[in-house]
């Protein structure tokens, strides 16, 4: 049994304790809007925070998630992560979408420990996230634009 | 010059439109009854009868639209959503003509249903080709105009006044003297009317959603709150995952099976032999892979292939120095041409495959209940899934119900005439449903590396071109040959090659836009173990920068600007001739450029739209091209969705300059080489260019834009990175050479 506290809530999950913590949240948890791209950290898409940290949580064993608090897209409620979520809606960043819970959790993360992130900062707190559709241009305006509303 | 003349549908599957043309009128659409033509010379049998279910007291003028009683309007969409836009695309185009209040729009994907929801480029329910919005066009126009009229009359009924003297606008009906009602309040009484005939439809000068920015995605909001449901999100109860052992190379046989070991696993509930290989099921993702992982299989490894890339490239490159492939133009007067010519340009081009790497996975959710198997996935192709699935399941394709989802992404991956993702659950849910306790819906989730491993590619192509120049640098004489796989061959579409030329290997090539001294064009189409598919913009992903780089470098060895030599050749393609004036001017081309930065240039026609691009390259210490800036024009008819048009120019820029920078998959011994992103590498935002898109504000009947933002990028960077290192790339991609600045 593990327990794990996930957007504010412990649960209780019968799992494997080496089960990485995607397939927990996602297939014990019911919590979909963490996804599955890759399976070895090389595209963000399954990006959620622990300990508000952002964590590739397909090579994470669930174990390590003990203790510690997971937050995915779907507990998102941080002054931060409104300002992104309303940039990313207000330019339209998305396409297909797929990947962009896991942007969006990257650039949470991101504004949280730097509120007035430059290019680079961007490039180098987002070059874990691919987005096959390459909405990158929209992604970097979106980040500033939530930048600006925050320090407003 | 047909494609150019009749200034009809799009090029990549416009042959498959042919039993359409002369039934593309107005009035037909609405009926859905007209020519099936691509179906039924497929003998493929038709779809059932359903049209989205609509709630007893909404009104239903049509297979496109409903209006609740409380004034919401929901429009049903024919097309896939896989991230081009085409939802909110296709909503804008029915809000327009209708005025609904855009706030008050929802949507629905349309369920598979042939006669209604077929894409009239094609004849068959799918979506490709960038012919959504093209094709839906005048269909979705007059239902919306014609829902709207109905409301109309309702209304002057009720009020007893004359249509005339009624305004709509933003889902408010409003009467001389001051009467006003929502469509909902007029519903009722509208479904009761007859559905007129040949209504009129607005005035373009009067549009008041179609071509402005307001208009919003219909996704944004799902999409950025981890709310939008892909196939992988499903639920279903007793709902099962499986994920099925592959063959470790084309060709490879299973010659044995010992599963005791996955059986033995906590979480896996049955193994299953399918022709796709051995599924392991389970309760969830990890105990199916840990299952796999635990399986001991026994391949026959003795037929496997190809042998491998640079094999193929070789064997290709002598299959193109041979004469007597299939003529996709014959032209008597080349050999001729050449032998007169001042001097001649030589060139030999490499393709490699490409995978389309789309963010989500291949995967289908398949379940055998009640006589029926139902589907659950991105199905982009319904027609196509339905039937397939119809036959792996044993049932008519009446019993076959397909609930179409978003997809994470598909760039031509999930549009395929074999339907092997869906198939492959129908495979699966057949096999466990003769099993105790089988009767569930089960996932079929492929892996990365399954998903980067099984073919389904952009096949490795080759060119050889002779190019001759008179004295006065013009182009003098042309011989070209193609050498790469069919996508079409083996297919439900194997009729449509003519003469053994698949159009979509040589389209871009020929026909061209471009005034060619009468062309010699040759095409070879060996066959693979692998299977080819189209992949963004299909041809063109090579044609285009065939044509590209070898007119750039005909321009330079005529010493002759690059966008000059190129108008010369368009004095009867203004659209053409535009774009790529549009683009240099906006680009700054041919401005002074900083030391260690040069700019290139690029014009293609796809997909019956024009765009052109110039770029601006430096090298990074490595010797790669860093791509800063892409100055974009595009000209695709009616903007019906500006911000949709520049969000798929950007996107296309991104997805082109991944594959000119790195795409390659590579095979030896049958077994492809990369399985997953650190090896296949695609863009990530640091090497992400400033985009800048500039539209053409066109009268004409609108164009695609998913894909023709692709086939100008590469060569465009090319001709740059030629003026930056003299040297002009033939193989493709650029992490195979290192540069140097001359």
């Amino acid at each position: 049994m593990l327990n794990i506290k996930i957007n504010g809530e412990v649960r209780e999950v019968d799992a494997d304790p080496y089960t990485p913590l995607l397939w927990v949240i996602r297939d014990e948890l019911g919590l979909t809007g963490t996804k599955y791209g890759c399976g070895v950290a090389q595209c963000g898409a399954c990006t959620v925070h622990v300990d508000g940290k952002p964590m590739r949580s397909c090579s994470a064993p669930a174990y390590m998630a003990g203790g510690r608090s997971v937050t995915t897209i779907e507990g998102l409620s941080s002054p931060a992560a409104k300002a992104v979520q309303k940039a990313w809606i207000d330019l339209d960043v998305v396409q297909c979408g797929y990947c962009q819970s896991g942007q969006i959790m990257s650039a949470v993360a991101l504004l949280e420990a730097k509120p007035k992130p430059t290019d680079e900062d961007i490039d180098h707190a987002l070059s874990g996230n691919i987005c096959r559709c390459a909405t990158y241009h929209r992604i970097r305006a979106a980040i500033h634009q939530a930048a600006a509303t925050l320090k407003a | 010059m047909r494609i150019f003349e009749d200034g009809r549908l799009g090029d990549t599957l416009r042959s498959l439109a042919a039993p359409e043309r002369e039934g593309l009128k107005r009035r037909d659409f609405l009926k859905g009854g007209a020519a099936t033509g691509f179906v039924l010379a497929l003998q493929l049998p038709l779809g059932n009868k359903a049209t989205a279910a609509p709630a007893s007291a909404e009104f239903v003028p049509n297979a496109f639209v409903r209006i609740a009683p409380d004034s919401t309007v929901t429009f049903v969409i024919k097309h896939h959503e896989m991230g081009q836009g085409a939802t909110t695309g296709l909503a804008t185009i029915l809000a327009e003509e209708l005025d609904a209040d855009w706030a008050n729009v929802k949507i629905e994907y349309a369920p598979a249903n042939t006669p209604v929801y077929k894409n009239l480029a094609f004849g068959a329910q799918g979506t490709g080709g960038s012919t959504a919005i093209a094709n839906s066009w005048p269909q979705l126009r007059e239902a919306g105009a014609t829902t709207r009229a109905m409301l109309v009359s309702a209304a002057a009924q009720k009020w007893k006044v004359a249509p005339e003297q009624i305004k709509v606008s933003s889902g408010v009906v409003s009467g001389p003297a001051g009467q006003s009602a929502k469509f909902g309040e007029l519903a009722a009484a509208a479904a009761k009317l007859p559905v007129p005939k040949d209504v009129p439809l607005k005035d373009p000068k009067n549009f008041v959603i179609v071509g402005k920015q307001q208009t919003r995605r219909l996704d944004s909001i799902a999409k950025s709150t981890g709310k939008a449901q892909y196939t992988i999100d499903v639920k279903l109860p007793g709902l099962l995952t499986a994920v099925i052992a592959r063959p470790p190379a084309f060709g490879a046989k299973l010659k044995s099976v010992d599963d005791s070991a996955a059986k033995a696993i906590k979480g896996v509930k049955f193994v299953v032999q399918v022709p796709e290989g051995v599924a392991v099921v389970a309760t969830g993702m990890w105990p199916a892979l840990q299952g796999r992982k635990a399986l001991k299989l026994d391949w026959d490894l003795s037929s496997v292939g190809p042998k491998s890339t640079e094999a193929m490239f070789a064997d290709y490159r002598k299959l193109a120095a041979t004469s007597g492939g299939a003529a996709a133009n014959r032209s008597d007067q080349t050999a001729a041409q050449l032998k007169g010519a001042a001097r001649t340009i030589e060139a030999v081009y490499e393709f490699p495959y490409l995978a389309h790497a789309a963010m989500e996975p291949m995967n289908c959710v398949a379940w055998l209940h009640d006589g029926i198997v139902e589907t659950w996935s991105g199905h982009q192709f319904p027609t196509f899934d339905q039937n397939f699935a119809a036959k792996a399941a044993g049932l008519p394709p009446e019993k076959v119900k397909l609930n179409t989802l978003v997809s994470g992404g598909s760039f031509g991956r999930r549009a395929n005439s074999w339907s092997d993702f869906t198939v492959e659950a129908v495979n699966v849910a057949k096999a466990i449903s003769k099993l105790p306790g089988g009767k569930v819906p089960v996932r079929v989730q492929q892996t990365r590396e399954d998903d980067m491993r099984g073919g389904l590619y952009r096949p490795q192509y080759v060119h050889a071109v002779k190019v001759g120049l008179a004295k006065d640098g013009k182009l003098a004489g042309w011989q070209h040959s193609i050498v790469g796989q069919s996508i079409m061959a083996g297919t439900p579409m194997a009729s449509l090659i003519k003469d053994g030329v698949d159009e979509t290997s040589v389209e871009g090539v020929w026909p061209t836009p471009y005034a060619l001294p009468s062309p010699s064009v040759e095409l070879h189409s060996p066959t693979q173990a692998v299977r080819p598919l189209w992949w963004r913009s299909v041809g063109h992903t090579h044609t285009a920068f065939v044509m590209e780089t070898l007119l750039d470098e005909a321009a330079t060895l005529a010493k002759q600007d690059a966008v000059a030599y190129r108008l010369a050749l368009l004095e009867k393609q203004p659209r053409m001739a535009g774009v790529l004036k549009l683009a240099a001017d906006k680009g700054g081309w041919g401005k002074k450029m900083p030391k260690g930065k040069a700019q290139g240039v690029a014009v293609h026609f796809s997909f019956n739209t024009y765009v052109a691009q110039v770029v601006e390259v430096s090298l990074k210490p490595d010797g790669q091209p860093r791509v800063e800036r892409v100055t974009v024009a595009v000209d695709c008819g009616v903007p019906v969705n500006p911000d949709q048009i520049k969000a798929q120019m950007e996107g296309c820029v991104g997805f082109g300059l991944a594959a000119a920078l790195y795409g390659e998959i590579e095979i030896e011994n049958g077994a492809v080489k990369q399985s997953n992103y650190h090896d296949y590498k695609v863009l990530r935002i640091q090497d992400m260019p400033v985009v800048d898109v500039h539209i053409v504000n066109s009268q004409e009947a609108p164009t695609g834009v998913g894909e023709p933002g692709v086939p100008p990028l590469a060569p465009a960077v090319a001709n740059a990175l030629a003026k930056l290192t003299g040297e002009r790339v033939r193989r493709l991609p650029f992490a195979r050479h290192t540069f140097k600045s001359a």
